[in-house]
């Protein structure tokens, strides 16, 4: 067993971990975080993407080790004192999901998108930063429609998005 | 995943001697290939070095006439580097193709590069480019490095450390991505250096990156993508699977190369 410690959601979690636990996996059965998903379980489809310092990542395929030390935002991590985060609140108003599956990763990857190419995107920019998001559904449009407009919104509400 | 002993060294050497060591040893470097591998329990090593805290193989430099990449750099901090952007624009957009934003923010050169896998994309550039690949040893010219599918010239417990690119005056790398996983199906990156042209393809070959002497000839007498009528690659060294047989491959080399050197040729 190996100690890990790290940040999630704002709040400091320590575990022994078989080193073979991937971060997925600790996230969901260690701490019972399973608003993220495991979808292909190999880094194609983007169920799984969380926030590693900041950064979207696709959880199963980094171990829990790995992430020793650094904060780690999930989807239960961005709404704030009950609010839904602007982009959640986008995907729910443009019915941006069918099932549902996939959407925690696209919400996730839809705000990293935001915070590295800023809120005013196109349909071309969204469909090519959301490749590694896949929807089986196939309900791309109105996915690409709700970041659009997820993206406006963030920029309304700047102290939502430093906060992350 | 079958179980291993897991190390974290901070220094080069501490990872070179934790190799020593420990019986049946990988590094992990992104872990964007080592991972689904191991997963699908197609490698379990004993033990993993997990190389993600080493700083020292992070960052990327320009000193004089040459652009080097800490083996850990990130494809996403290649892609997004104005020294990179400056310098050799290509490399940036190679960099940028690789797999999917995600992948890109885990994914490293030094792995790549490691791992040569017969799609992947930086073989290419380092080939074309002329570039040295250092290790915790010594320095190894790219055209001595790959050696062949998954093949390197790296000794067992051997470090990349750095992978150091000339500045060539024009390069591009055109790519033609499998649509679902994104690895090259032909990628083809070209360079004219002082000394001469470069050509490098990655995702056809049967034994994995290699040059195409024919067209570096061609171009270097005449640095247009016409100077590339009539050269064709021998079919019979081409990959052939369900996403494109050896002759789509074939073909693809010639339109990538064509499309590279316009793309170089372009440049001011």
């Amino acid at each position: 067993m190996t100690t890990v410690s790290l940040t999630v959601n704002g709040q400091s979690v320590t575990a022994d971990v078989d080193p073979r636990t991937l971060l997925v996996q600790f996230l969901r059965e260690n701490l019972r975080l399973t608003g993220t998903h495991v979808g292909c379980d190999t880094s194609q489809c983007g169920a799984c993407v969380v926030h590693l310092n900041g950064q979207a990542v696709k959880a199963c395929t980094i171990l829990a080790v790995q992430a020793d030390a650094s904060v780690v935002t999930t989807i239960e991590g961005i709404a704030e004192g009950g609010e839904l985060h602007p982009m959640q609140s986008a995907f729910r108003e443009h019915h941006g999901l069918q099932c549902g599956y996939c959407t925690p990763g696209m919400i996730m990857s839809a705000i990293d998108i935001v915070n590295r190419k800023g809120s005013d995107l196109d349909e071309q920019t969204i469909r090519a930063e959301l490749e590694g998001n896949l929807c089986r559904c196939t309900g791309y449009h109105n996915i690409v429609k709700a970041v659009a407009a997820g993206a406006r919104a963030m920029a309304r509400a700047p102290l939502q998005q430093a906060a992350e | 995943m079958y179980a291993f002993d897991y190390h974290r060294p901070t220094s080069v050497k501490e990872a070179a001697n934790l190799a020593g060591q420990a019986e049946d040893a990988k590094f992990l470097a992104g872990g964007h290939t080592l991972l689904p591998t191991m997963k699908l329990r197609l490698a379990g090593p004993a033990s993993l070095i997990d190389l993600g805290q080493v700083a020292e193989l992070r960052g990327i430099e320009r000193s004089g006439d040459a652009i080097t990449v800490g083996a850990m750099t990130k494809h996403a901090e290649v892609a997004g580097s104005a020294d990179v952007r400056a310098a050799i624009p290509a490399l940036a957009e190679l960099a940028e193709l690789i797999g999917d934003p995600h992948v890109r923010n885990r994914g490293t050169i030094g792995g790549s590069v490691a791992n040569n896998d017969p799609a992947a994309d930086y073989p290419a550039a380092c080939l074309a480019l002329n570039a040295t690949i250092v290790t915790d040893k010594r320095r190894i010219a790219a055209d001595d490095f790959f050696q062949g599918i998954f093949t390197t010239a790296l000794d067992e417990g051997e470090i990349v450390t750095q992978v150091s690119f000339p500045i060539a005056a024009k390069a591009a790398y055109a790519k033609f991505r499998n649509p679902a996983s994104r690895y090259a199906l032909v990628g083809v990156f070209v360079a004219k250096h002082a000394d001469g042209v470069r050509v490098a393809v990655t995702g056809a070959g049967s034994n994995g990156v290699f040059r195409v002497p024919e067209m570096e000839e061609a171009l270097g007498r005449n640095f247009a993508p016409e100077a590339l009528d009539g050269i064709a690659v021998p079919e019979d060294e081409m990959n052939s699977d369900i996403h494109a047989d050896s002759a789509y491959r074939a073909h693809l080399v010639g339109v990538m190369a064509r499309r590279a050197v316009e793309a170089a040729a372009a440049r001011g």
